[in-house]
């Protein structure tokens, strides 16, 4: 139920988003999922892989500035009104969302929302509870 | 005294000396007062300023053993720390009631250096500062705008009481707002400047930009400091304004600008040598060096009241002019400062120490201290940014949380360097080192890109 993600400190210059990409590329690290938030000075990237272990390593010898922290991710239905019932689940509950992203998959009729939370545990058995579909870290690293 | 108003423009006026009876003096009288008010001075520090009075004790040398004005390389130097240490009223030798200003400048680490004028010391600031402006051709008929900033650093009120006292006309237009400068210049008839050359150069720049030609202006005369400038900088303000531009020198842990300053032959500033003892030193051996050798400028005051200081190393490199000067004063001249012997920076004119960064980020927990502080030059007015490596205790996968450290850092950053500070927050290892040991300061000021008005 609980995916580790990676952050990444990255300046926000030409060439940085690429350096990352290229570093797991060359490790043979898949990208199941991403966000970048960012302001004029620097951005955040949020990466979801499927060898973390590895991935952290090769960030470390790079340099980079990263942390882990545990995200939920959940199945959404691909239709209009889909992310407002998740949504509405978590307002009614009290419960707060640091930030999330979403990505679409291809083969099903099925979005995928990554969230995070200050009470991992508490937001993903309410979601559970209201009958959302809480993705384990194997069904997240083979979308 | 009567003042002629000196024509527009003239190529060589005549001197004109305030205080003809000070600056004029016969240099055996002139040593043998000096050497007076050092031994009253030496006297009065070792009663009431025990930090110093202990540092008399430790070099083996007592007041009465002052006995010729060579005597003074005998007695400990005071430090930028020696200040620092006592901050804020510790290195004052007179009680707070006799006090009537304060300033400040900054101080190498968080706490500033607090300096105290007694009613004596404000009069003798003001006519140490009517000297050098009256040397530099400025008479009651003048109307001076006044383009230093007023607060803490004593740029601005200095300059301000001495002209008032020259009885000229003065404007406190304050630091900045070009266009508010070049409306007061242009409406108000300003006949005199007072700002950093750097400003000075670009509202001189500035000035056909905003459709005013400079010949069509009254100014004839500028008075800048704050900062070193050199030979060429001084041409081109003398040619893009019209006007004759002299240098003045001073700093605040003494009394502010008045040590010195030039007269109109241009070819070194003048010390107000009867409140002021100026040596120079090598910066190695601190042996005091003969006149026209270079070396680190060393500071007595010989009449300042509220706070005293005995051999204060300034930092700054220079060399006093030898020979006698045309304009008919018989004061040493300075020469231009032309460097520091440590990594001080002046952004506009406010002094700024990289090991104030130091300072702050070693108290931020979060951060570590690798940090790079870059200099630019935009619009005739200095800019300063911080780099910052985030650490991975800096860092937060939440924005919000990582901005809120941000600011944090800016607002410490701010609160203590005295000027604003643009902070950006790095990779680590984006920051250049040289052999292991990290560069703290990129200047662009001066290089062909660092200009970018």
């Amino acid at each position: 139920m609980r995916v580790q993600q990676i952050s990444i400190f990255l300046e926000n210059r030409a060439g940085r988003l690429a350096a990352v990409a290229r570093l797991l590329g060359d490790e043979g690290i898949n990208i199941r999922a991403l966000s970048l938030a960012d302001t004029s000075d620097f951005g955040i990237l949020r990466l979801i892989v499927d060898r973390p272990d590895a991935a952290q390593q090769a960030l470390r010898r790079e340099q980079f500035t990263y942390s882990t922290t545990d995200v939920v991710a959940v199945e959404i239905p691909d239709v209009p009104g889909g992310l407002a019932g998740v949504l509405e689940v978590l307002q009614d509950g009290g419960v707060n969302v640091e930030y999330m992203y979403a990505f679409v998959e291809k083969a099903n009729d099925r979005a995928v929302v990554v969230f995070r939370f200050e009470n991992l545990e508490g937001a993903a058995s309410l979601l559970e509870s209201a009958g959302v579909r809480v993705l384990t870290r194997a069904e997240v690293l083979s979308l | 005294m009567s003042l002629v108003t000196p024509e527009r423009r003239t190529a060589s006026p005549p001197h004109r000396i305030w205080n003809p009876q000070a600056e004029c003096m016969e240099t055996d009288l002139r040593r043998a007062l000096q050497l007076e008010l050092l031994r009253e001075q030496v006297a009065r520090m070792n009663r009431h300023c025990p930090y110093y009075a202990a540092k008399m004790q430790a070099a083996g040398i007592r007041p009465q053993e002052v006995q010729c004005l060579e005597d003074v390389a005998r007695l400990p130097f005071t430090t930028k720390e020696d200040l620092r240490d006592h901050y804020p009223y510790g290195i004052f030798a007179v009680p707070l009631r006799e006090v009537v200003r304060l300033h400040a400048s900054t101080g190498t680490t968080g706490k500033p250096t607090v300096v105290g004028y007694t009613r004596q010391d404000m009069e003798n600031w003001t006519e140490v500062v009517a000297r050098f402006l009256v040397a530099g051709g400025l008479s009651d008929e003048d109307i001076v705008q006044i383009a230093f900033g007023y607060g803490l650093f004593t740029g601005g009120f200095g300059l301000h009481y001495g002209a008032e006292r020259v009885g000229a006309t003065v404007i406190p237009a304050s630091s900045g707002n070009t266009e508010r400068q070049i409306m007061i210049l242009r409406d108000f008839g300003s006949t005199a400047l007072v700002c950093t050359p750097t400003y000075a150069v670009y509202l001189a720049e500035a000035l056909p930009r905003h459709g005013v030609d400079p010949s069509s202006l009254n100014l004839r005369v500028g008075f800048f400091g704050g900062e070193f400038w050199s030979e060429p900088i001084r041409e081109k303000i003398q040619s893009l304004l019209g006007i004759v531009a002299t240098d003045n020198y001073g700093l605040s842990e003494v009394v502010g600008p008045g040590v010195c300053g030039e007269c109109l032959e241009r070819r070194g500033m003048h010390i107000a040598e009867d409140h002021f003892l100026v040596e120079v030193v090598d910066p190695q051996t601190l042996a005091p060096l003969p006149d026209g050798e270079t070396g680190e400028v060393v500071i007595t005051t010989l009449t300042k009241q509220a706070n005293p200081a005995i051999r204060y190393r300034t930092r700054d490199i220079s060399r006093i002019v030898p020979g006698a000067c045309a304009c008919g004063r018989t004061t040493r001249r300075l020469a231009r400062v032309t460097g520091r012997t440590d990594d001080m920076l002046i952004i506009r004119g406010v002094n700024v120490f990289p090991s104030q960064i130091e300072h702050v980020l070693l108290q931020f927990r979060e951060a570590e201290p690798h940090y790079l502080l870059v200099v630019t030059r935009e619009k005739g007015l200095d800019h300063l940014e911080v780099r910052v490596e985030v650490s991975q205790e800096l860092f937060s996968d939440r924005m919000r949380r990582l901005w809120e450290i941000r600011e944090a850092l800016q607002q410490k950053i701010d609160n203590t360097l005295g000027v604003r500070a643009k902070l950006t927050l790095v990779e680590p290892g984006s920051l250049e080192r040289f052999t292991g040991k990290a560069k703290r300061v990129l200047d662009l000021r001066n290089a062909p890109n660092g200009e970018q008005s």
